[in-house]
């Protein structure tokens, strides 16, 4: 495995032009290794979100250098090519809600991402229900996504944003409509995943109740990021 | 990779099982609509068929008999029969009129035509021609008249011996054959008060009953009430001689119009038809339009519905070019229900139709490729909507 997940180095970006410009993230270094989960915590305004998007390569930032695994994707103006096979390929995502896609089953849902990258279906399958085992949601397999409970849903998601085992998974607010045990079930498992498939996963929270258990937190005011050692026993 | 497009359809088989009924019910009002013109078509065609002839001669300067009122002298058939290329010749015509069947009145052409010659009905599906001069009829079923039916046509009954089928005039008209001479009886027959007064005024012309010249008045009168128009002549021309030129014989030697099969058609076909055509016609934008605004609002709807799906799938990858393929399968999908149950539906009502429906494969074919082209090009507007859509939607702000 490669000795970091991702890296980001004197990360920002702007929004708009001249005096409307807003300087969502200023100057913004962070570091994750394979394995690792991190917290991203920070008050509303203060750029999460701009950074996750950066970080996904859903936008592109103003300045900086990014690294993922080995593969350089932004130095300061210059990016890869194709974002959107970096994204399908090398990157995993968590939202806020599952957002699983509602006309395919369960593990068609997690398939799917394999799929689009051109594998069989039938390897697609496999892999998929794999992970769902992994996930311990192998069970609905043949379910759709409205028949199952949120925190299975939530499970599913993980395994979607694992499909392609990405070396980074970013999750966004992954437990904010889960009670305070399964939220700690959701994170309990991602720490487990990282484990298991050497991924670096990033966690955008607000929620109390998970945040004592990251070993590693970034705090994020007005565009800058603070590193913090967390208080979780490994 | 899986069909997006095929699931989402599954997924919601109910909506899209239903949208489809309906557009397919307009698709099928839309292929009932050209069946109707393709009908109307094959009947003028059917008439022209059945009557045997290879040359209609009408009245000088007319599109008779079918499409304007023609009136000849019925000795002129004489006159052809003596055409270098005639073989036979034979007087018809043609009246639209109530005919009579105990309390109902039926709108029915009716049709005078001498037995065995050219206007003859080409062939029944019950029942014989007619072997007597007189009071007796064939009639065509649309007319619902059965075998043995008394008719009742102006003041006299007629037996109905034979039945015919698809023989209807340009108008949609079921047709009633009778005699010659008893369709021209009918057609020109005086009331009784109207002949009388016709012989009052002829005795009080001094011109007309001059008392020297005794037998005048009386031939005056029986020529007056004896009828001696028909509207048509229909020429069989002998083998080997071409209609075309048979046509310009009598044009050029009896003051007369010929028109051949050809030029009937072209008659019934672009200028009777004419203005029905083009009726069905803007029926038929009218209702492509339509489709088209249906299509493309239940696609569009439907893909709004499916905004933050969309914003997903592009955020982990999906092309846009298998994003706008999803929409357009389901928006073919939708068009494929439709002209599915359109084209049942039309085949399934189209004999409840008073008039002659044709439906030709070849509408089917091509209102098939119309009703695709109309679907992908409805569902450009989704496409649109979904292309626009920004991947960074999907991580909350
Ligand atoms: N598309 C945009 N155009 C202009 N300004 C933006 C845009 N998106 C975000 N901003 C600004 O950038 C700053 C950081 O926004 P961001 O959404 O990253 O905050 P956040 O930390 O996610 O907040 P919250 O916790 O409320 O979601 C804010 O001042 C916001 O107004
Ligand atoms: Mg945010």
């Amino acid at each position: 495995m490669d000795g970091f997940g991702i890296r980001i180095e004197g990360l920002s970006k702007r929004y708009g032009e001249g005096d409307t410009a807003v300087d969502a993230l200023k100057d913004v270094n962070m570091n994750v290794a394979p394995g690792e989960v991190v917290g991203l915590i920070g008050p509303s305004g203060s750029g999460k979100s701009t950074l996750l998007k950066c970080l996904g390569a859903v936008i592109e930032p103003t300045a900086g250098k990014m690294t993922l695994g080995d593969e350089v994707i932004y130095d300061n103006g210059w990016k890869i090519p194709d974002l959107r096979a970096l994204r399908r390929d090398r990157i995993g995502f968590v939202f806020q809600a599952p957002y699983l896609i509602p006309f395919l089953d369960v593990t068609d849902n997690v398939a799917l991402l394999p799929m689009l990258a051109g594998r069989p279906n039938g390897e697609s399958r496999k892999r998929a229900l794999e992970l769902l085992e992994a996930l311990d949601v192998a069970h609905r397999a043949k379910a759709q996504p409205s028949q199952l409970s949120g925190g299975e849903q939530q499970r599913v998601a993980i395994a979607r944003a694992l499909a392609n085992q990405p070396p980074v998974i970013l999750a966004d607010e992954p437990t904010a409509p889960l009670d305070s045990e399964r939220a700690l079930s959701v994170v309990r498992i991602l720490n487990q995943m990282a484990q298991q498939f050497n991924t670096a996963i990033i966690v955008v929270t607000h929620d109390e109740k998970i945040i004592p258990t990251f070993k590693r937190i970034y705090h994020i005011r007005d565009g800058k990021t603070f590193e913090e050692k967390g208080q979780a026993l490994s | 990779m899986i069909s997006l497009a095929g699931r989402d359809i599954l997924h919601s088989w109910s909506k899209f099982v239903l949208t489809g009924i309906g557009l397919g019910l307009l698709i099928g009002v839309t292929l009932t609509m050209a069946g109707v013109y393709r009908g109307m078509v094959d009947d003028a065609k059917a008439l022209l068929n059945n009557s045997g002839a290879d040359l209609w001669v009408v009245q000088q300067d007319t599109q008779g008999p079918y499409a304007e009122s023609s009136s000849i002298h019925d000795d002129v058939y004489r006159s052809l029969l003596s055409l270098p290329g005639v073989a036979r010749a034979a007087n018809v015509t043609y009246l639209t009129m109530q005919v009579r069947l105990d309390n109902t009145d039926v709108r029915a052409m009716v049709v005078g035509f001498e037995p065995g010659q050219p206007g003859e009905p080409g062939y029944l599906i019950a029942g014989r021609h007619i072997t007597r001069n007189h009071y007796e009829a064939v009639a065509d079923v649309k007319t619902g008249f059965q075998l043995g039916d008394t008719i009742r046509i102006r003041r006299h009954d007629y037996r109905v011996v034979g039945l015919t089928k698809r023989m209807v005039s340009s108008g949609g008209d079921p047709m009633v054959f009778i005699p010659l001479k008893d369709a021209q009886e009918a057609q020109f027959l005086k009331d009784n008060d109207a002949i009388l007064n016709e012989r009052a005024r002829t005795a009080a012309n001094p011109t007309l009953n001059r008392p020297g010249v005794p037998g005048l008045l009386e031939a005056i009168q029986a020529s007056q009430n004896a009828n001696r128009n028909v509207n048509a002549v229909l020429v069989q021309v002998s083998p080997g001689s071409p209609p075309e030129t048979v046509a310009n014989e009598v044009r050029r030697w009896k003051h007369l119009q010929a028109f051949t099969r050809v030029q009937m058609e072209e008659i019934l076909v672009a200028k009777l038809i004419a203005t029905s055509a083009k009726q069905i016609a803007m029926f038929l934008v009218i209702l492509a339009v339509v489709s088209a605004a249906i299509v493309a609002f239940i696609i569009y709807t439907m893909t709004l519905g499916k905004i933050r799906e969309i914003a997903v799938l592009k955020l982990i990858g999906t092309r846009n070019r298998t994003i706008a393929g999803m929409i357009l399968q389901q928006a073919l999908g939708l068009g494929l229900i439709g002209f599915l149950v359109g084209k049942i539906s039309a085949t399934v009502w189209a004999p409840f139709f008073p008039k002659y429906v044709l439906l030709e494969p070849g509408d089917a074919v091509r209102g098939f490729v119309v009703v695709m082209l109309i679907c992908a090009l409805a569902s450009t507007l989704a496409i649109r909507a979904a292309l626009r859509v920004d991947p960074a939607t999907a991580i909350g702000g």
